[in-house]
Order: structure tokens, then C-alpha cells, then sequence
């Protein structure tokens, strides 16, 4: 098991190339926990490729004629919690502040989040809900992949063995976002239930993706329908006819299961009252934004 | 006045008993240098791990070891035919075997131990190891457990101990009676140095010197030698650095297979354990399951306790007989109750072993209790302080062992001073400046308009130090040579900093500053355990007792050398003044050129086994304490920011009032996680959050600002006035913390469920469940 | 580009090159520090970045040494808290965790030492939910927190 330290994008996927048998190490912040566990033995066949000397992947860049951000995948969640995320993408820099602890924002990546895609991962609702693009670069070219088409279960997704993930674009929307999150403890916490809620004001549109009830990221169609027809998009307060049919309808679409870290009962009430708080507070954001 | 009286005034000793000295290790400990035992290592040292059972219960029918011997730099692959002593070892029942041989009883208990060259050819060694089991269904329900009908786990039964406590009249019935039934998850001691050990063995072959991170380095040596055949003094045991214990330490763990494995290979041999087998391999607090009905006459006076414990003590004794006995005397609380019918159960399960934990059974009775006053003082009209003041236990009460209290009994001042102290001033969620001041916390659920806040009290008893009947005793020797005082103890230092409070006891008794500590080991005798809050009254009734024994003869000393009757003097300070307190000389020129020794072992005045119905004065001393919890709580996701704690605790004597405030704010965390978050969960048997991504404890940012208060009444029976403080710190927090939750669910319904919010750890989904309607 | 071996290989530890030879395949970082370098202050408590006992600074910033992979931490500055020794903050922060009583077992001290250090280089004066969210990662099972809020309360002053 040599390391590969890459400095360069290219290098990077000649690695993998040369190396069919390699892992690609970004924060480490997963791999390493199954290495130190031993649920996963580096062979020395496996050619180690650390991403964190590629500075091309460090590297955030704001496009505002098109509108959007682009990610490099080894942006770290501290850098996502601070300017400009937290203007131009709140969601994100919002989950990104909940993520694990100093220590494991200061090396996690979003990149890393993709490619692990664990239901719970933190960076994924946002990504979901601003209907991001995923950057993947293998030896055929680059391809770019809308995110709910990335994720296909549980920890799977399209990403290809010989694909290495290098950016996410991240549209940056006018209106209200958000992230919340529920876990046990204040700080340092796996979520057992999440909501991510995004008022798109220019498209009157709401977009709503629940983490950690289903086996991937979950959008919620008719909850997000509801939600944009009884949106007070000029100004005001939400109704409460409407709030209780976003609850019932997201309730409805959380595919949640029992385990030690909740029961699914929990989780499925959890993500309904995070949602409805989340339109009040969209609301009451929007309202303030179009009044001054 | 002789030659020898000097002219100036006694002068005061630096470091001594009362004074927040810090601790003599903490220099080393922040700078990285402190030893742990995990930092240890020998010339030539071989690494150790243990094959453990994946199975809460299966017949072993046949082990292969020679695929893990054929692995190169494998050394030896140890199983129980290998264990050349005692099969078994335990601290009140020798029923644990070393590794198992026929059975394996539950998941994790060792199977075979390997030794190699390095930690990752060891891992490879186990997985090559072949153990053939054959799957037998397990007991994992505890009421099953005290089923008759039930097949035996265990060659000694499935109830460890049965334990009634029948006192005064049965037939009592109160005007007013509530009932409940309280459930107590499964608590980790989650010490951060994880178990860790050096054994070196003898050149000969013949012994073992282990350095090991433990509780009671007499006791383990006593069990190891047992398992090795071994005298007990060819195995010399060395504390290495303790990372916390608070129970956890008090079984042993790794000590046999570490031993074993270096008397087989002639090798020193270092074990680490990770935090998943950690998890697996020291005993837990029992999980309890308590049905409370309290009765109380219209006033609100308690006139009869009905109770009934079963504890689920996992698969092997440890001390759990010990610990039913601590949880039905506790059934009372800190509340005069003259009559009583209790019943308890410490059972054997195949689910993990439990055992010592910081509060010993308290814990469980006292959430129970607790809980049980709120219920009554609603029953009663009478607000939960008033319940408690009404029957609060005094000294010269009879406990409903019909043991007397002999011990300073200062609860209602610890109620008093606590509802006394000043409640927080923050708003819900303070200036709203950041996260961290709401329920939820970084993850933003919540908004100050969802919060509602809630206060509640809790109070406790705790005896301290070891009961019914147990020679418990502690040893300590005291050197001084040239002025310099040395204390040597085999008291297992975990932390709680018994190296601050000797050092201090030796100057305020000798009146000489320099003192040092001698290495912890078992070249002196026994400490007994550091548990039950027994050290600063046990060791340190030895130290006192040694070095007034030293001081004895330096007044001998000076006795002759002034010809003054040695009757006459003492030291006050640094100095030896005579019966008019007119100063005679400085300890210091009386011993120069000196070297006294004493060795003395200290006592506590016995106690007796309870009887068949729980009565005898099984218990030592006592002491108390109340707290009370703020907490913000947002109702319907059930999420909970612990805003305040407030506590006064009977402390006898602060012999060291930071390290006291240091043990208070330690233990409400452990009891606070307790009541939020803390519990191993177990699905079949099997631990299915043995990590710290999964068994939260808390952080700094779930800390609340802690308001303490000490209340320092000496208690005569005590060496120097002072009581034990490690564990009530912990026992009532817990229930304190829960009644706030309820006080804020019924004031945002204006009711509360029956029947919810009687469990701990309170989940999200009890406090949303705990919703009276809908 | 050339592989870096991953048995044997260069560090950078506390300034100075240090030789690893027949680490671990994949051994962290921590283990490395530990058991090659000989540098035990550095602790492990947990091996997934909960507990932060095993706290370093690479390249100047606070990082769980458990979650590195020792080997791809070639040519980066890897500094321990026995490398923080003689750092006027780190001294100002051991200084003030002995006397505010903020050690009892000290097992995750020096963890403490090393996130402390890089609060208080970063901001003079932090508020005690700064303090709260810049410590979230460092577990501690004696003290319950307390006495470390006011050892850092005291270094930020300066105060002894």
C-alpha cells in the first residue's frame, strides 16, 4: 500500500488509472475510522491516493452571471461555515457549522460527504435542495451530474471507480434557506433527523430535503408543492391550514427507520416540525427581506 | 523557658489541609509527560489482544488455535486450558472465568488471547483463530431471569441475590399514596484512558511485575495471582497512569491475559484495548428496572415505602449483590420513613456484566425516589421543596435497616441552600448571539418562541465506604529523612486527586512542607478500592494516622532535645510549641539528621450483614446533597439545553475546596448525561453503540454554569471531619434534571401524560410522548 | 510521480525531520506519533475523531491525528503538544488549566492544550459560547467542563 500525494487534478486521475486498485483519501474523517477499526484493511496491493495536496480541489470560485458556486470537492466544512457560504449559500455553511466537530471541519470535505453519501451526511440536504450538479472527472472526460441523480441508495452512487468527484455547483438562489438539524447532544452530533428547506423567491418555488428518514437524501414533491402554493411570497405570514398539510405531506414522504440512534416514529415527527419551522421562518425572512 | 524556645510566632504551613492546592501532577499532565499506562513500554515488549465471543450465549465445542500459531510473529495463542491457576476470578464471586471453556455467556467475553509482534499481526492472529460454537438461546430478560422456570445461564443460578428490606408495620396504609415505575438505562464509565497495561515478568519465570491502570491494586493482585497460581507476592503490581475509572476499573479486565501472556512468552507484553472493546470488557451500572408505591399521610409525612428492584446484573456477579444491597437501603432517600417493604432483585442475564459504577446502585434508587417526592407533593398540594424539607432525615434517625444515622445529616440545609441559590438570569435562548443558547443547539431547531423552561430538585443520600461487614481498610507509611516527608500508599490515584489531599494532610499534620509521593504499588499494603467515595476517609485516615505516628516521635525528639514532657507538645504550622502554645523550635531543625518511619493501617468501625429481611447496620456513614436543574426545553422535538445546575453538598470538611468543586461539576455531567443521553443499547445481546459517535457523552457545549456550595459541617466519626464527595455529586442531578423536563412539558400542556418521562435517558421521543393529549 | 513508501518514510515533527521506518499499512498518524516517533502526549481515547485527545496541529491547523493517514502526511508540519512547549499561549493556557483546577485525570489534557492554543491564537478574547464551540470536540469525563471554561477565561486574560 504506497501513498500517492498528487498535486494536480491530472495526476489525480492518472493515479487512479495506473492504479485500478487504489482508495482515494480526502479528510479521512470516514476512511480512517474504518482503517482504524479494521473494518477496512489497506493491502499493500491498494495504492493510497491522498487528495489533500491538490489544490485545484481546494479551490471555490462564484460565478454571479451565472449564478452559481463552484465547489471544489476538497473545500473543508470549516471553510463552508464562513463567508462567503454563509451570504451566498446559508444552507450549506449552516450544515456545514454542524458538522462533527473543529477538528473534523478543519479536514472533512464536501467531496468526501458525496462520495461516502451516507443518508445522515450533513452537506447533502443542502446540495439536494439548491438541485446542485455534481463534477466527476474520469478517463472518458468530465461529466456533470444533478445530484438527486448521484445518489442512488444507501452509500452508493454513480461515481465511478475510475471517476474522481471534483467539484459541486451550487446554485445560489434569491429568497430564504436553511438547514436544521436534530441530534441528542448540542454539539458533535450525528443527525437523527434533518431538514433542509430552500424559498426560492425568484421561482416562488420552496424546495424541502430531509436527511437521515430514507436511504438517500429525500425530496418531497408534494410537501414542496403545497408549501409554494400557500407561501406568502408577497409578504406576510404563513397559514396554518397550509403548515399542517407541509407537515402531514412530509411526515408522508420520510422513510425512516428504527436504530439505536432513534426510533423511525421519532425521526418521521421530527422532520415534520422541523419543516413547518423552517416555512415560518422562511416566511418571516422573506418578509423582512421585501420590506427593506 | 529552655534554650531551644525561639522568639517569633508559629508560622503557617504552605499546602496544607483547607487550601485549593493544585495537584502535584498537573505540571506533568498538561505538558503531555504525565505516564499514562497506555504510554508504557519495555525493551523488547510483544503486543497482546483477546479473542472475544460474538455470541450472548453458545456452548464452545471446539477451538483451533494452530491457524494463528502458523502466522509469522505470532508467538503464543492462549485459551482456558492454558490458565494454570483459578479458572475464574471475581471481586465477591470468583464466577468469571479468565477466558471461557465451555460456554460463552455474553457477546465479548474473552475467548483466547494471542501474543505477537505487533499490533496488526495480532489482529490477524484472531480472525484465524477457529472457535466452533453451537448457538444457545439466550436470557436476556431479567424478569425472566428471577423466573424459577427458567434454565440456569450460570453453574450458580440466575439471581445473584435476592434482598428484601421489611421494616415497622407492613399493614401501614397511608392516606395518600403514589406509585411509579422508573426504568434506568445502561451507563458507561467511559474513562478517556482507555484499559491499557505493561506486564513484565521475572527473569526466572517465577513472577510478574504488571503496570496497570486500576482501582484496587491489592485486589487485583490478590485475583491474578489466584488465576496464575502464583503466591501473591511473586506478582508485584505498579499503578500506571489512571485516565478515570469510576467503577469501571474495579473488575479486572486485561490484568490475567496480560500476565499469562507474558509468563508464557518470557516477553514484556503491552494490551490496549480500543474503545469498542472497552465497551465490551468492563462492567457497566446495572440497568433497573423500580416499582415504587410511597405512602403519606395528608400532610404529606411519608409513612411507608413499598418497593421492588430488579437490577440486571449481565452475565457474571461482579459486585452486583453489593449494589442491590445499596439500592434497597436507598430506597428511603435522604427522608425519614418508619416503615418499609422492599424487594429486590440483582439477576443474571446474558447481557453485559455490570457492576461498579459512581453512585453503586444509588443512582438507580434515587431517580426512583426522587421522582416519586414530585409525585407526592403534587398528590399532597405541596410544592416539591416543601415535601422534601417536611421529611428530611436528621441525625439519630432510624434508617429502615433500622440502622441509626450516625453521620452529620445535613439535609435540609442542603435544601435550603440550594433553592437559596441565585436562579439564571439568561432569557431562553440569552442574547441569541449564538446557537449554543437554545435546545439544538448548531443545529438551529429551534427558536426561543418553541422553549419553555422548567425547574426541578433533587436530593440524595450516598453511603460512603464499603458495607455489611467488609473489612474495609486502608494502609499508608510515612517516611521522613532529612526533612523531607514521604508518603507511600497503594491508593490508586484515578484522578479524583488523593496526590493533592496526602501531600496536604502530611504538612498540616508534620508541619514540614517538602513531601513527596512514593510510586503507588503494592510494596505497601492495601488502600483498599478507590470507590465508594471512600479514599479522602480511608487513605486519608491513614495518612493522617502515619504521619501523626511519625509526629509522635518527632516530638520525642524534640522532647529530649529541649527536656520538655513530649505530653505537652504540638505543632502548630511549621512549629513544635509546647502545652502554652509558646513555640519550642521548627519540625524541620527537630528532625534534621533524621529518618523515622511509620507504617499504619486505619479502620473504620465495623458493620454487619444485613439480615434475610434487610435489617443491621450494614453501612458506614452517609452523606448528602440536593440539586437543582434549569432547563430550557423544546417540547415538541423534545430536545433539552440544561440552563443551570445549582447544588449544596455535605462535605463534611473541604479538605481541598477546588478539588471538591472539581468532583461536583464531574460528577453532574455524569449525571446529567444520565439523564439526556447516556446509555449502552443492546439488541440481542449484542452492544450496537459501542463508539463515541454512538454512546454520547456530554460536551463542553451540553455543560451548564454549575452554582455549588459546601456544606461544611466535620463529622466527628470522620478522620479529619471530612466526607467522601466523588460520588453524590452524580445521584441526584439525574432525577433533578428529569423533574425539570416534566415541570416544563406541564407547563406548556398543563399536564403531563402518566406514566411518561419515568425512564432514563430521557429520549426526544419521551418528552413528545409526554404530551397529555394527542 | 513517484509513490511515497508507506512503510518508511519523513515527517516533520515539532520542526524537526524524523525518520519513520515499518509503520503500520495505513497507520494513523497518532499511532505514528506514538509508537515511532516516541512523542506520547499525543492520546487516543476513541480512533474516530469524537474525543479529540489526539489532537494535533497540521500545517497550523487543529486536526484529529487519528483521522491522518500518517504516511500522506509527508512534507506538512505536524506539531504536538510537546512541540507547543516554550509557546507563549500554549504556556499561558498549561498555566492556567493547573490552577483553575482543570485536571483531574489529565488524560485529555494535552488535547485541550493543543484546541486551546488554536482558539486563542485565532481570538484574544473569546465568549464562553466561542469558547463552548471552539473546545465541542474535546471530550472530558472528569471535570465536567467547568474549571476548563475558566482555564481558558483565565489565559485569554492572561491572568495567573
Amino acid at each position: 500500500m504506497p501513498v500517492l500525494l498528487p498535486t494536480t487534478i491530472d495526476a489525480v486521475v492518472r493515479g487512479i488509472r495506473e492504479h485500478p486498485r487504489h482508495v482515494l483519501l480526502a479528510g479521512g474523517t470516514d476512511l480512517m475510522v474504518a482503517v482504524n477499526h479494521g473494518h477496512r484493511r489497506v493491502s499493500d496491493d491498494t495504492m493510497v491516493i491522498g487528495l489533500s495536496g491538490v489544490g485545484e480541489l481546494r479551490q471555490w470560485t462564484v460565478d454571479h452571471v451565472s449564478g452559481y458556486i463552484r465547489i471544489g470537492s476538497g473545500v473543508t466544512w470549516r471553510e463552508l461555515a464562513s463567508e462567503p457560504f454563509t451570504t451566498l449559500a446559508p444552507a450549506l455553511a449552516e450544515a456545514a457549522r454542524t458538522v462533527g466537530s473543529p477538528q473534523i471541519r478543519t479536514a472533512g470535505t464536501i467531496g468526501g460527504n458525496l462520495a461516502t453519501s451516507s443518508p445522515a451526511g450533513d452537506g447533502l440536504g443542502p446540495i439536494s435542495a439548491l438541485d446542485a450538479v455534481v463534477e466527476l472527472v474520469g478517463p472518458l472526460g468530465t461529466r456533470r451530474v444533478a445530484y438527486d441523480a448521484f445518489a442512488t441508495g444507501p452509500k452508493q452512487t454513480v461515481l465511478g471507480d475510475d471517476e474522481l468527484l471534483t467539484a459541486v455547483e451550487v446554485p445560489i438562489v434569491r429568497g430564504w434557506q436553511g438547514y436544521a438539524k436534530v441530534g441528542v447532544r448540542n454539539a458533535m452530533v450525528i443527525a437523527t433527523a434533518a431538514v433542509t428547506l430552500v424559498a426560492d423567491a425568484r421561482r416562488r418555488a420552496v424546495a424541502i430535503a430531509l436527511g437521515s428518514v430514507g436511504p438517500t437524501v429525500l425530496r418531497c414533491p408534494e410537501a414542496e408543492a403545497v408549501a409554494a402554493d400557500g407561501f406568502p411570497w408577497g409578504g406576510g405570514t404563513i397559514d396554518e391550514r397550509c403548515l399542517a398539510a407541509v407537515g402531514e405531506a412530509v411526515r408522508a414522504a420520510a422513510r425512516p427507520i428504527d436504530d439505536h440512534r432513534s426510533s423511525a416514529e421519532y425521526r418521521r415527527h421530527a422532520v415534520g416540525v422541523l419543516s413547518q419551522r423552517m416555512l415560518v421562518r422562511a416566511a418571516r425572512g422573506l418578509d423582512r427581506t421585501e420590506r427593506t | 523557658m529552655s534554650a531551644g524556645h525561639s522568639t517569633t510566632a508559629p508560622s503557617t504551613i504552605r499546602g496544607g489541609l483547607g487550601e485549593s492546592v493544585t495537584r502535584p501532577d498537573a505540571t506533568a499532565k498538561v505538558r503531555g509527560e504525565f505516564a499514562f499506562s497506555s504510554d508504557l513500554t519495555a525493551d523488547g515488549a510483544l503486543w497482546g489482544a483477546t479473542l472475544r465471543s460474538p455470541h450472548p450465549r453458545a456452548r464452545i465445542r471446539r477451538i483451533d488455535t494452530s491457524p494463528a500459531l502458523a502466522i509469522a510473529g505470532v508467538r503464543v495463542v492462549l485459551t482456558a486450558e492454558d490458565v494454570p491457576g483459578a479458572p475464574t476470578y471475581g471481586l465477591i464471586d470468583a464466577d468469571q472465568p479468565v477466558f471461557a471453556s465451555d460456554e460463552v455467556r455474553f457477546v465479548g467475553e474473552p475467548v483466547a488471547a494471542v501474543a505477537a509482534s505487533d499490533p496488526d499481526t495480532c489482529q490477524r492472529a484472531l480472525e484465524a483463530i477457529v472457535v466452533e460454537y453451537e448457538v444457545l438461546p439466550p436470557l436476556l430478560d431479567p424478569e425472566r431471569a428471577i423466573d424459577p422456570s427458567s434454565e440456569p445461564i450460570h453453574p450458580s443460578g440466575n439471581i445473584v441475590r435476592h434482598q428484601r428490606v421489611l421494616h415497622g408495620d407492613p399493614t401501614v396504609e397511608g392516606a395518600v399514596t403514589v406509585e411509579g415505575t422508573y426504568d434506568i438505562g445502561m451507563q458507561d464509565q467511559a474513562f478517556l484512558g482507555l484499559e491499557a497495561a505493561l506486564a513484565i515478568p521475572d527473569p526466572d519465570g517465577a513472577g510478574v511485575e504488571l503496570h496497570v491502570a486500576t482501582q484496587w491494586l491489592h485486589e487485583d493482585r490478590t485475583q491474578i495471582a489466584s488465576c496464575l497460581g502464583l503466591p501473591e507476592e511473586s506478582v508485584r503490581l505498579v499503578l500506571g497512569g489512571v485516565g478515570g475509572a469510576f467503577g469501571g476499573r474495579e473488575d479486572l479486565s486485561l490484568q490475567v491475559h496480560t500476565c499469562l501472556l507474558a509468563l508464557r512468552t518470557g516477553r514484556p507484553i503491552r494490551v490496549h484495548y480500543d474503545r469498542r472493546e472497552s465497551f465490551l470488557a468492563h462492567v457497566h451500572r446495572h440497568p433497573a428496572r423500580i416499582w415504587m408505591r410511597h405512602h403519606a399521610d395528608p400532610e404529606g409525612n411519608i409513612v411507608k415505602i413499598e418497593a421492588r428492584f430488579v437490577l440486571d446484573g449481565g452475565a457474571y456477579a461482579s459486585t452486583s449483590s453489593a449494589v442491590l444491597v445499596n439500592a434497597v437501603t436507598h430506597t428511603q432517600g435522604p427522608y425519614r420513613c418508619p416503615n418499609a417493604v422492599v424487594d429486590g432483585y440483582a439477576v443474571r442475564t446474558n447481557n453485559l456484566p455490570c457492576g461498579a459504577m459512581r453512585g453503586f446502585g444509588v443512582v438507580q434508587a434515587c431517580f426512583a425516589h426522587e421522582s416519586q417526592m414530585d409525585r407526592l407533593a403534587t398528590a399532597c398540594g405541596l410544592d416539591p421543596i416543601e415535601i422534601r424539607l417536611r421529611n428530611a432525615m436528621r441525625t439519630g434517625d432510624s434508617l429502615i435497616t433500622g440502622q441509626t444515622m450516625t453521620s452529620v445529616a445535613p439535609v435540609e440545609r442542603c435544601i435550603r441552600e440550594t433553592v437559596a441559590l441565585p436562579l439564571p438570569e439568561v432569557p431562553i435562548g440569552g442574547d441569541g448571539s449564538h446557537p449554543y443558547m437554545l435546545p439544538g443547539g448548531a443545529g438551529l431547531t429551534a427558536d426561543p418562541s418553541h422553549v419553555v423552561r422548567g425547574i426541578g430538585y433533587g436530593v440524595a443520600m450516598k453511603n460512603l465506604m464499603y458495607s455489611e461487614g467488609f473489612d474495609d481498610f486502608a494502609t499508608a507509611r510515612c517516611r521522613v529523612e532529612d526533612g523531607e516527608v514521604t508518603i507511600h500508599v497503594a491508593t490508586a490515584e484515578v484522578g479524583q486527586g488523593f496526590v493533592t489531599i496526602a501531600a496536604q494532610i502530611a504538612r498540616s499534620v508534620l508541619g514540614l512542607e517538602e513531601v513527596r509521593l512514593h510510586r503507588i504499588d503494592t510494596g505497601v499494603g492495601s488502600a483498599g478500592s478507590t470507590s465508594a467515595s471512600r479514599q479522602t476517609w480511608m487513605s486519608g485516615g491513614a495518612v493522617e494516622a502515619a504521619c501523626r505516628a511519625v509526629l509522635s516521635e518527632i516530638l520525642g525528639i524534640a522532647a529530649r532535645r529541649f527536656d520538655l514532657d513530649t505530653e505537652g507538645l504540638s505543632v502548630l504550622g511549621t512549629t513544635i510549641v509546647d502545652a502554652e502554645f509558646r513555640p519550642v523550635c521548627e519540625v524541620r531543625e527537630a528532625v534534621a539528621g533524621e529518618v523515622i518511619e511509620q507504617t499504619v493501617e486505619y479502620r473504620h468501625h465495623p458493620t454487619v450483614p444485613l439480615d434475610a429481611d434487610g435489617q443491621g447496620a450494614c453501612h458506614t456513614a452517609f452523606a448528602f446533597v440536593a440539586h437543582r436543574a434549569v432547563v430550557d426545553v423544546d417540547v415538541d422535538l423534545g430536545l433539552v439545553k440544561v440552563i443551570q445546575v445549582a447544588t449544596a453538598q455535605d462535605v463534611g470538611r473541604a479538605l481541598n475546596p477546588l478539588s471538591v468543586i472539581g468532583q461536583i461539576e464531574g460528577g453532574i455531567a455524569q449525571g446529567l448525561g444520565l439523564a439526556l443521553m447516556e446509555e449502552i443499547i443492546q439488541v440481542d445481546g449484542e452492544v450496537k453503540n459501542a463508539s463515541f459517535t454512538d454512546y454520547l457523552l456530554p460536551t463542553i457545549a451540553d455543560m451548564p454554569p454549575v452554582v455549588a456550595r459546601l456544606v461544611e459541617e466535620p463529622d466527628p466519626q470522620a478522620p479529619l471531619g471530612a466526607k467522601g464527595v466523588g460520588e453524590p455529586p452524580c445521584i441526584s442531578v439525574t432525577p433533578a434534571v428529569v423533574a425539570a423536563i416534566r415541570d416544563a412539558v406541564r407547563t406548556r400542556y398543563g399536564g403531563l401524560r402518566d406514566g411518561t418521562l419515568d425512564r432514563v435517558p430521557v429520549r426526544p421521543i419521551d418528552v413528545v410522548a409526554a404530551a397529555p393529549h394527542g | 510521480m513517484t509513490p511515497t513508501d508507506h512503510r518508511d518514510f519523513t515527517l516533520s515533527v515539532n520542526g524537526n525531520r524524523v525518520q519513520v521506518t515499518h509503520a503500520a499499512p495505513g497507520a494513523s498518524l497518532l499511532d505514528v506519533l506514538r509508537e515511532q516517533v516516541g512523542l506520547t502526549g499525543t492520546k487516543g481515547a476513541c480512533e474516530e475523531g469524537e474525543c479529540g485527545s489526539c489532537s494535533v496541529l497540521l500545517d497550523g491547523e487543529l486536526t484529529c491525528s487519528c483521522l491522518v493517514m500518517a504516511a500522506t502526511s509527508v512534507g506538512r508540519s505536524i506539531i504536538t503538544v510537546e512541540g507547543l512547549e516554550g509557546d507563549p499561549v500554549t504556556e499561558r493556557v498549561q498555566a492556567a488549566l493547573v490552577d483553575a483546577g482543570a485536571v483531574q485525570c489529565g488524560f485529555c489534557t494535552p488535547g485541550f492544550v493543543v484546541a486551546a492554543t488554536d482558539l486563542l491564537r485565532r481570538e484574544q478574547s473569546p465568549s464562553t459560547t466561542t469558547v463552548q464551540e471552539a473546545l465541542a470536540g474535546n471530550l472530558c469525563r472528569c471535570t465536567g467542563y467547568g474549571r476548563i471554561v475558566e482555564a481558558v477565561r483565565l489565559a485569554s486574560r492572561g491572568e495567573r
